[in-house]
């Protein structure tokens, strides 16, 4: 025998034994349904506590996004200021970032089919359930205890698959989402942690910390340079010379650009 | 014929399709029983996909048993065996 026989079998046993269970059958129904309306709780908690989790990667996702693109501009800045170790620490960290990335999307579109397959299961449910109860009151009103029998068996059909179907898709979807909430967690504690930095940027991390550093002691060289050149040029001149040695260059007045200008002056400085 | 795919649902299939998908479950079982996971998925996918195409969804609202039923989409060979064993993966 095939699988998908013997798979059929084994729901359909579970429906008979419920059957069995009952003295008056016409209990069976109320209690059943008593179980069906519980289920389509436990189902629509699922679908919201599987929203829950997809929001939250969400979230996390656009952090790490976020965290990718400032040490990209890090990594920029400092090449600037011609510190290629910097700029390799910050990509490598980014590309570290976005290898957590890419798995959070994994993880999204997996929870994102998660959520839409039980919320079509609620809807299913919930018409069956309707559907069984308009059953439920017919047979009751109309029927003996010996005459319900059969009705009963007509009337559990179905559902009592469906229940089962669903119970299990719920445990699974459960599994699914506590499974991504310990994962969730880890990238919580490891933003936390500052080992990704603040996503806020409040907090300077390492790499911001040494090329603001850099940038404020290649100030004060620059600085220095200027007043070398107006104490060996006379105080006069000193100013007109600055302002010519720039124009050539136009706008370009980033740092990288400017120790150019003024080779001769940086190696006496004894640069750190 | 009334046929469930777990988690998504039933459909109703023409009797006309019965022999293609018993050769299909007939290599889904033999890859279940020869507990052979590279097999089982694409046998698996197959199943589906001839479920899907075949059949009509069954309304939302209709209480009917299915004459088959098949594993979800993404069940590991070791859910189908558990479930075959019996040893309770349908809770209640």
């Amino acid at each position: 025998m095939g699988i998908l026989q013997r798979m059929s079998m084994i729901f359909r046993a579970k429906a008979d034994r419920a059957l069995d269970r009952a003295e008056d059958p016409r209990e069976t129904l109320d209690y059943s349904y008593k179980k069906q309306l519980e289920l389509l709780q436990k189902v629509r908690r699922g679908v919201a506590d599987v929203a829950t989790s997809r929001k939250r990667i969400e979230v996390q996702m656009s952090q790490l996004s976020g965290q990718g693109a400032k040490l990209q501009e890090q990594a920029q800045r400092a090449l600037g200021l011609g510190r290629e170790d910097l700029a390799r620490e910050a990509l490598t960290r980014r590309s570290a970032l976005e290898t957590q990335i890419s798995d959070l999307q994994v993880q999204h579109a997996n929870l994102q089919g998660e959520e839409e397959k039980l919320t079509l299961a609620a809807q299913r449910l919930q018409a069956k359930v309707e559907s069984f109860r308009t059953k439920k009151e017919t047979i009751k009103a109309s029927y003996t205890a010996a005459e319900a029998q059969t009705r009963i068996g007509e009337a559990f059909s179905g559902i009592s698959e469906e229940m089962s179907d669903v119970g299990m898709a719920v445990q699974r979807a459960e599994d699914k989402t506590a499974a991504m909430q310990a994962r969730a967690g880890a990238i919580d504690e490891l933003l936390a942690s500052g080992a990704l930095d603040d996503p806020t940027g409040t907090a300077k991390d390492d790499i911001t910390a040494e090329l603001d550093r850099l940038a404020s002691t290649s100030d004060v060289e620059l600085e220095l340079a200027r007043m070398k050149q107006e104490i060996t040029a006379g105080p006069a001149e000193a100013p007109r010379q600055i302002e010519g040695e720039a124009q050539p260059t136009g706008e370009q007045e980033s740092p990288q650009t400017q120790p150019q200008t003024q080779p001769q002056v940086q190696p006496e400085e004894g640069r750190p | 014929m009334i046929v469930r795919i777990m988690g998504e649902g039933q459909f109703e299939i023409d009797d006309s399709r019965l022999q293609d998908l018993n050769a299909l479950d007939d290599a889904l079982t033999a890859a279940v029983e020869a507990g052979d996971d590279a097999r089982f998925r694409p046998a698996l996918a197959a199943l589906l996909d001839a479920v899907r195409q075949a059949g009509t969804p069954v309304a939302d609202d209709a209480l009917v048993d299915s004459d088959l039923v098949l594993p979800y989409t993404d069940a590991h060979i070791d859910d189908v065996r558990a479930m075959l064993s019996g040893e309770g993966l349908i809770p209640g």
